[in-house]
């Protein structure tokens, strides 16, 4: 008898899809969407701030004007109008572009699994900052890629370690395939590339000759000053630049583009084309109406002022009640903090407790190849009112608590004296308590 | 007109997911025997709707607390709601693994060993000394899981002495208290019971074979990711002593309608009962809906005849309490 796997494609499959399971985070996550649940996970930009008759007047407009063309397929690379404004937003950060440079994708997702198909083989090895983003892995664990994380600190990617990896491959005889950074409000970990350690960046790249993916969804959502200059503007031969609407307008666009060397572009085209056809033609007018009659600048200061007095909700709820062992930064800008457990807790296990409490996070581990960030967890502050935020951050450090308790309960020690353990208890317990105090104006 | 039956399905628990993927899948099987079902999430709206409009019947597809402790199922008996499955009490015995195993000793139904800890027993007495002693007591490897809840989740094998504080962390952080058991090697073998033609049957064994030798969250809902063998692949004896301890699980814990019991069947053809379910999964990837298969019946057929038997049971005489 051989049995059922229920599954009667199995010998069917590619290999690059054999490790793609379902995993009980999955599941977990099921749970935070549900209203009770105050969700620091997901990284949803607050769609609801915009003026949404606005929009219905635009989208409206588009198809009365000029519905049959928007119907309709269109250019591979993407409508000419709309990479025009592409390249006006883009040099809002003094980034250089002609609209022949610009391909239009679906979301800069579609840009990253592109350069994927283009450049990555099974076994090659793409350079990311450890952490990274999770979408990003996923192009290019499908891609049977070997990702191999850099450290990074406050100031963006360490380039001494960077400078180490890359002589460790040169010594094995390898090379990178491309070194994949977000060097804006790092999404998970929050924060910026250092303007100096852009330099050193850009001249290991040149040194060791390794292409740079420059990915930019944020870098337009800076709270108190801008980021430094794009790296693709110290070195546009070098960089492969991604852009989006998802942050700055809507994820339900799925806008973005992608900005690459004549060559590269090319290719990135036939395979653009092979994968989608292209773009969604009535998205593209509506972003070309957004971007030539609503007042998207002014959008996106609200959109900053906004996302910064949640962020300043959360690092001072953050300061109020967690324990003094937790570690987390200050975002500058974008959405995420990157916060580090006391040592001894693992985000995962300690998830389930978290959404028990009603609050969700993202555990840590998911945003590394390899196995690391078990302490460490991202907290997201984009998309709930500060009264949420606070309630959230509440709600994560009662878990919290709980599951220091726990974790110290099984901290094999010599067993506490038999004639006193109740004494031993309420030490730590009221030690605890005067820790996670939370000041006046949380209550 | 045909009869209006709700499937409640989602709730807010770890196994929401698969809940949501087991309503699908009754509530179109229902409605492939010409029922009115509709698919209805466990949440703040549902005891307003069950008193403005309540359904012919309700289907339990909730998987966790919700479905399974036998509170929702309270409800629906005090507002007179007919529904398919185990009643109130019976649900919560059941769901408390503990006490459900406990019970089962009594009536001679063979269960691992083990011993229900909670969080409280670890901080007053510490958890070195307890740990110990479990070891000392029932050996290495041993099996940790929540007292309650389901889909492997919080769920863990421990080789080594040194495995277990960080099993018991992950344990509880699904619950306040852990069963801890011996581990009895095997094969896993499910057998589900359903009350159909008014007698009590076993449907088909279902032997499991996890692909990476774990029946965790990952081997049961990702497709091919575990081989079924349907019946399972047990000497005719060790199969007929399976089925009987089954039905006498399901009739000792008081179950109705239907249950899922699961067994490891160890090297000498011992069967052990691990637990009884009263809601079991009905995904594309669970148990029962193979079990069902492999008897010749189909879902829609089985939860259609329990349906009518909820009906004219009514909600009135659901009543445990």
């Amino acid at each position: 008898m051989a049995g059922t796997t229920l599954d009667d494609y199995t010998d069917r499959y590619a290999a690059r899809v054999h490790g793609m399971t379902a995993s009980e985070i999955r599941a977990l996550f099921a749970v935070a969407n549900r209203p009770e649940v105050v969700s620091l996970a997901g990284g949803m930009p607050f769609t609801a701030a915009l003026d949404h008759s606005h929009l219905a007047e635009l989208v409206s407009a588009v198809l009365t004007h000029h519905g049959a063309s928007a119907l309709q397929y269109g250019a591979g690379r993407g409508e000419l109008r709309l990479r025009e404004l592409i390249c006006q937003v883009m040099a809002l950060e003094a980034v250089t572009a002609s609209p022949e440079d610009i391909i239009v994708t679906v979301g800069s997702q579609q840009a990253l699994s592109l350069l994927a198909q283009v450049f990555l083989d099974p076994g090659d090895i793409v350079l990311a900052e450890g952490p990274s983003y999770v979408g990003a892995l996923g192009v290019f664990a499908a891609a049977q890629a070997e990702v191999m994380h850099v450290p990074m600190d406050d100031d963006g990617i360490d380039p001494a370690a960077l400078a180490a990896r890359l002589d460790q491959l040169r010594k094995q005889g390898r090379r990178a395939k491309f070194l994949y950074l977000v060097p804006n409000f790092h999404n998970p970990a929050g924060v910026t590339l250092s303007e100096h350690r852009r330099d050193l960046v850009v001249e290991l790249a040149e040194q060791h000759d390794v292409l740079i993916v420059e990915d930019n969804p944020y870098g337009l959502l800076g709270f108190e000053t801008a980021p430094g200059r794009t790296l693709h503007s110290r070195s546009s031969s070098r960089v492969i630049y991604l852009g989006s609407f998802s942050k700055t307008f809507a994820p339900g666009m799925r806008v973005g583009w992608v900005l690459a060397p004549n060559a590269v572009r090319e290719k990135l085209v036939l395979v653009s084309e092979a994968q989608i056809l292209c773009p969604a033609m009535l998205n593209q007018r509506v972003v070309t109406a957004y971007l030539e009659h609503y007042p998207w600048q002014k959008q996106l200061k609200d959109f900053r002022t906004l996302y910064a007095a949640r962020r300043d909700a959360m690092l001072s709820a953050l300061t109020c009640l967690m324990p003094t062992e937790t570690k987390w930064n200050s975002p500058r800008g974008g959405f995420f903090v990157w916060l580090t457990l006391p040592p001894g807790l693992d985000s995962k296990v300690m998830l389930p407790r978290a959404l028990a409490h009603n609050v969700a996070y993202v555990p840590g581990v998911g945003f590394y190849a390899d196995g690391q960030g078990c302490s460490q967890l991202r907290l997201s502050y984009c998309f709930p009112d500060s009264d949420r935020i606070v309630e959230g951050v509440n709600r994560f450090a009662a878990a919290l608590k709980q599951e220091q308790a726990i974790q110290g309960l099984f901290t094999e020690h010599p067993p506490p004296r038999k004639t006193r353990p109740s004494n031993a208890v309420s030490s730590i317990v009221d030690n605890r308590r005067r820790r996670y105090a939370p000041g006046p104006e949380i209550t | 007109m045909s009869r209006y039956v709700w499937v409640l399905a989602g709730g807010l628990s770890y196994e929401r997911e698969v809940s949501l993927r087991s309503g699908r899948r009754i509530a179109d099987a229902l409605r492939d025997r010409g029922y009115a079902a509709e698919l209805c999430d466990a949440d703040g709206q549902l005891l307003s709707r069950l008193g403005s409009a309540p359904p012919d019947a309700v289907v339990i597809a909730l998987h966790g607390s919700t479905g399974e402790d036998g509170g929702l199922r309270a409800l629906l008996e005090m507002l007179d709601v007919p529904y398919v499955g185990s009643n109130s009490a019976a649900s919560a015995l059941a769901w408390d693994k503990p006490r459900a195993k406990a019970l089962l000793s009594q009536v001679g139904v063979p269960t691992p060993r083990g011993v229900a800890l909670s969080q409280h027993a670890f901080r007053e007495l510490g958890a070195t000394p307890v740990l110990d002693e479990v070891v000392e007591h029932f050996g290495l490897p041993l099996m940790i899981k929540p007292s309650q809840g389901g889909s492997g989740l919080g769920a863990a094998a421990v080789e080594t002495r040194a495995e277990l504080p960080a099993a018991m962390v992950g344990c509880f952080s699904y619950g306040d208290t852990a069963l801890v058991e011996q581990f009895i090697a095997g094969s896993d073998i499910a057998v589900s019971v359903v009350e159909l033609d008014g007698g009590v049957r076993a449907l088909e064994t279902v032997e499991i074979v996890p692909k990476d030798g774990v029946y965790d969250y990952t081997a049961r809902y990702t497709a091919g990711h575990t081989t079924w063998h349907s019946p399972a692949r047990l000497k005719p004896s060790v199969a007929a002593r399976v089925t009987e301890l089954a039905i006498q699980t399901h009739q000792a814990l008081g179950l109705r309608d239907l249950s899922r019991v699961d067994f490891i069947v160890d090297e000498t053809g011992e069967p052990w009962v691990l637990e009884a379910n009263v809601a079991p999964g009905t995904t594309p990837t669970s148990l029962l809906p193979l079990a069902a298969e492999a008897s010749g019946v189909s879902l829609g057929e089985l939860f259609a005849e329990l349906v009518e038997r909820a009906i004219t049971r009514g909600g009135d005489s659901c009543k445990a309490l």
